[in-house]
């Protein structure tokens, strides 16, 4: 048995262990639970289907998460992929952005507490601050999204008279610059308020464990040699030589 | 109308290290003991996991929830202060434990000379050295006096590690030997010798070995995972309150713990506190909580907001100078270097939040300041905490910050730099304070604090000095190229720089220019202690906690004291 391995099966006993406290109680107890004691694979081999958490059930796989819950109207969403995919491009490295599914990332992030500000202090009154202030605007994140989408639509059609995510590279770029220095107006807020959040987004997305949907089969990780969740680098720690490890998402704890 | 409840010998305010350290004290000897805490309850189970870095390094689940309250910020008292309207600067914590959960467990004590500083520094160099504007200050204790609750501290988390060659005298050795060399942390030391300087392993309360504390409680090994800041320990192996000192208070039967429950007051006759009042933050209902003593444990912004809104002490007055609550607000000073290495590649994704190397060559006054326009200094380390890849994406200097070049570089020097951080101290200057804001409120109907603070000559000084001499050891390391930080203008509120604010209620001699006397007993409230950072006169080269955690235990003490004999213990 490998560190690895003992600490896994460690971790998990204690866990269940503790988690007697609060099973039937708060409601993540009960979710946590079922997850690890949901057996993957019945007597002939085949997959089985958690009946606690519904996990392995078929249209709960990967593939099926990448849709919309955010977004309404379909354009947006390729003009935000457009963009998504300018910041962080496919290269010889690997996939950029869209093959990372970091725009499914955005709009789910959208859709939660990320996107409407749940944790941010929103009260009023509102006043435009110094730089040093930071972020004073009204808007929820999710609505700084749709305005600065709204103004790469315009501005597109404006300078091109084309559809964002029908520019070539070159054009997008010019119109993100344009954003990024805080040259178009936007309602509410400033355009590098948009551009930055924007960068943040995507960076978040594609090194982000891929249950937020983004690092699409941990391809983000694998770029950087980074190799997400693993329980233990005693062993390796003095290593004298880079250690290449392949890595492993927090999905190992629901295998 | 709030319900009153049956009196008890103490209230905490908060239940973090200092929460914690005097509930076990004083539990142990027999008071009964609440403590009130805002947050909700975790521990090590909670941590299983937490290997998330979205979830917990960027969008801080384990931190305090701004929707709810947060602070006014300006640069200069001649602006309007704004809401901090998300965490940024700086990661206040919330829930059980505090930010005793999700810190990197980085140990150490402040030096003789920060607790004599005003003294030491004009017997050396004369009176004028310090500015008019610096209210540089003695703490009222000696290095000498806070040593054994130092050791008592170490002790109770097991700290790891070897003596600094250039630090106090120790009356012991640390619990546990100190953490694993590494080729990043020996290729430092190498090269800071080769300099002249004297590193030497960095204190740590990630454990190198299991180890059982004083009060029966097991820390467990260190398992190098490169989860720690920010981050809870799914070991039990960054020691936190969670592990130590709130179970030792609870063994004793003595001990009380509400969580969700946010104090709004503290009761106060004009001589002492006769309590405190709270919300069930689940419920909205209010409650009065009686009590013989009440402890202030809320690290350092509510320590001073809490005696704000209820009128203990006197306000500090930027203008007049006169008043002691939210005075000697100070920061730190992070001077570094970065350096890109072309053909070697580092395990830096491996690794603990206390795992390094550091050097005091440059801190408190080792070094002579007779030719430098600043005083004291700070430590320079190289640490291997783990980088996480949402937030490591070094670009080397005229990078783009996004597109195709940014890509390749970030992803190639991801693990093929390395960074030397030092942390400067921080004068307290006239300007720079906490007060109550006029215009906003939490999510109670309180004001909010509003924090008064910018950079000053000293801290522009000290940072370039110091960042000139981390950048000649990253030099020494061989790295291809090298990048000194440059010192910001203004303080910022927005990128993330440190969790160690301090200051505010500050300890000292004399009720008119302290808060606190050396047990920190308020001089004008005799039943109340204010325990945290919130005591530090200014802030020194080191992180805090380990000179917190003294003079928690120091209050502690103290607590004892006045449950005897009551009145002023100095």
């Amino acid at each position: 048995m490998t560190d690895k391995d003992q600490k896994v099966t460690m971790t998990r006993r204690r866990f269940i262990r503790n988690s007697s406290l609060v099973a039937g109680g708060a409601a993540i107890g009960g979710g946590l639970i079922g997850a690890l004691i949901g057996t993957n694979l019945d007597n002939d081999g085949k997959v089985k289907t958690s009946h606690e958490t519904g996990h392995n059930q078929q249209e709960n796989s990967e593939a099926s998460t990448r849709a919309l819950i955010y977004f309404t109207d379909r354009e947006d969403f390729q003009v935000l992929s457009a963009a998504t995919e300018r910041i962080f491009p496919e290269d010889e490295n690997g996939p950029g952005a869209i093959g990372l599914g970091v725009p499914y990332y955005i709009d789910h992030q959208l859709a939660g507490n990320y996107g409407n500000s749940t944790r941010e202090y929103m009260q009023g009154p509102f006043f435009p601050g110094t730089e040093t202030q930071g972020y004073q605007s009204p808007l929820k994140r999710n609505q700084v999204f749709n305005e600065g989408i709204r103004m790469l639509k315009e501005t597109s059609q404006k300078n091109y008279n084309k559809k964002f995510d029908e520019l070539d590279g070159e054009q997008q770029d010019e119109i993100l610059s344009q954003f990024e220095q805080g040259k178009v107006p936007l309602r509410g807020t400033d355009s590098n308020v948009f551009f930055s959040l924007l960068r943040s987004a995507v960076l978040e997305g594609a090194y982000s464990d891929p249950v937020y949907g983004g690092n699409a089969n941990m391809e983000g990780w694998k770029m950087k040699n980074f190799p997400g969740h693993q329980a233990s680098y005693l062993s390796q720690i003095e290593a004298k030589e880079f250690k290449k490890i392949k890595p492993q998402s927090l999905h190992v704890f629901h295998k | 109308m709030a319900k009153k409840l049956p009196k008890v010998d103490v209230v905490t305010i908060g239940v973090g290290w200092t929460g914690g350290i005097i509930a076990a004290e004083l539990a142990k000897q027999g008071l009964k003991v609440v403590g009130l805490e805002r947050g909700a309850s975790r521990s090590t189970k909670d941590f299983l996991m937490v290997h998330d870095e979205y979830r917990y390094a960027i969008r801080y689940e384990l931190m305090q929830d701004t929707s709810k309250e947060t602070i006014t910020f300006r640069n200069a008292p001649n602006e309007r202060a704004l809401p901090m309207r998300q965490l940024g600067s700086f990661l206040i914590g919330e829930g059980l434990g505090g930010a005793g959960v999700h810190w990197n467990g980085q140990n150490f004590r402040f030096l003789p000379y920060d607790f004599q500083i005003r003294t030491m520094t004009e017997k050396k160099y004369g009176k004028n050295k310090i500015g008019a504007d610096y209210l540089i200050q003695d703490w009222g204790i000696t290095y000498d006096q806070l040593e054994p609750y130092f050791d008592r501290f170490e002790k109770t988390i097991g700290v790891s590690g070897e003596p600094s060659p250039l630090g106090g005298q120790r009356s012991n050795a640390y619990p546990t030997p100190p953490m694993k060399e590494t080729v990043i942390t020996k290729r430092f030391k190498e090269a800071s010798k080769k300099l002249g300087l004297h590193p030497y392993h960095m204190p740590s309360a990630n454990l190198s070995k299991a180890y059982k504390n004083p009060d029966g409680e097991q820390i467990n090994a260190c398992q190098y995972c490169g989860f720690c800041e920010r981050f809870g320990c799914e070991y039990g192996a960054k020691t936190s309150p969670n592990v130590t000192v709130i179970p030792t208070a609870e063994k004793t039967g003595n001990y009380e713990l509400r969580t969700h429950s946010n104090v709004t007051r503290i009761l106060y006759d004009g001589k002492k506190a006769t309590g405190v009042r709270y919300v069930d933050v689940l419920t909205g209902e209010e409650f009065e909580q009686p009590a013989d003593m009440i402890a202030l444990t809320s690290y350092v912004m509510n320590n001073a907001k809490l005696l704000l809104t209820s009128k203990i002490g006197k306000p500090y007055d930027p203008n007049s100078g006169t008043g002691v609550i939210g005075k000697n607000y100070c920061y730190q000073i992070l001077p570094g270097s970065v350096g890109f290495f072309e053909k070697e590649q580092f395990n830096t994704f491996m690794g603990a939040g206390a795992l390094g190397a550091t050097v005091d060559d440059f801190n408190g006054d080792n070094f002579d300041h007779s030719d430098v326009d600043f005083i004291h200094g700070g430590s320079v380390s190289i640490t291997q905490t783990g980088l996480r890849p949402i937030q490591n994406n070094p670009v080397p200097p005229d990078t783009p910050t996004w597109g195709k070049e940014f890509k390749a570089k970030s992803i190639h020097y991801y693990n093929r730099f390395l960074n030397i951080g030092a942390q400067g101290a921080s004068m307290p200057f006239r300007r720079n304070y906490m007060d109550l804001d006029p215009t906003y409120k939490d999510a109670y109907g309180e004001p909010l604090l509003r924090l008064t603070y910018d950079f000053t000559e000293q801290d522009k000084n000290l940072f370039k000095f110091v960042g000139e001499k981390s950048s000649e050891i990253m030099k020494e390391m061989g790295a291809d190229t090298v990048v000194t930080i440059k010192s910001a203008e203004k303080y910022n509120i927005v990128p993330y720089q440190t969790t160690h604010n301090t200051g505010g209620v500050i300890m000292g001699a004399d009720p008119n220019t302290s808060a606190v006397n050396n047990y920190l007993q308020m001089w004008d409230a005799e039943n109340v202690f204010v325990v945290g950072a919130s005591a530090f006169p200014h802030n020194s080269g080191y992180n805090p906690t380990g000179t917190v955690g003294a003079l928690a235990y120091r209050a502690a003490e103290g607590m004892m004291k006045y449950s005897k004999q009551g009145g002023s213990l100095v």
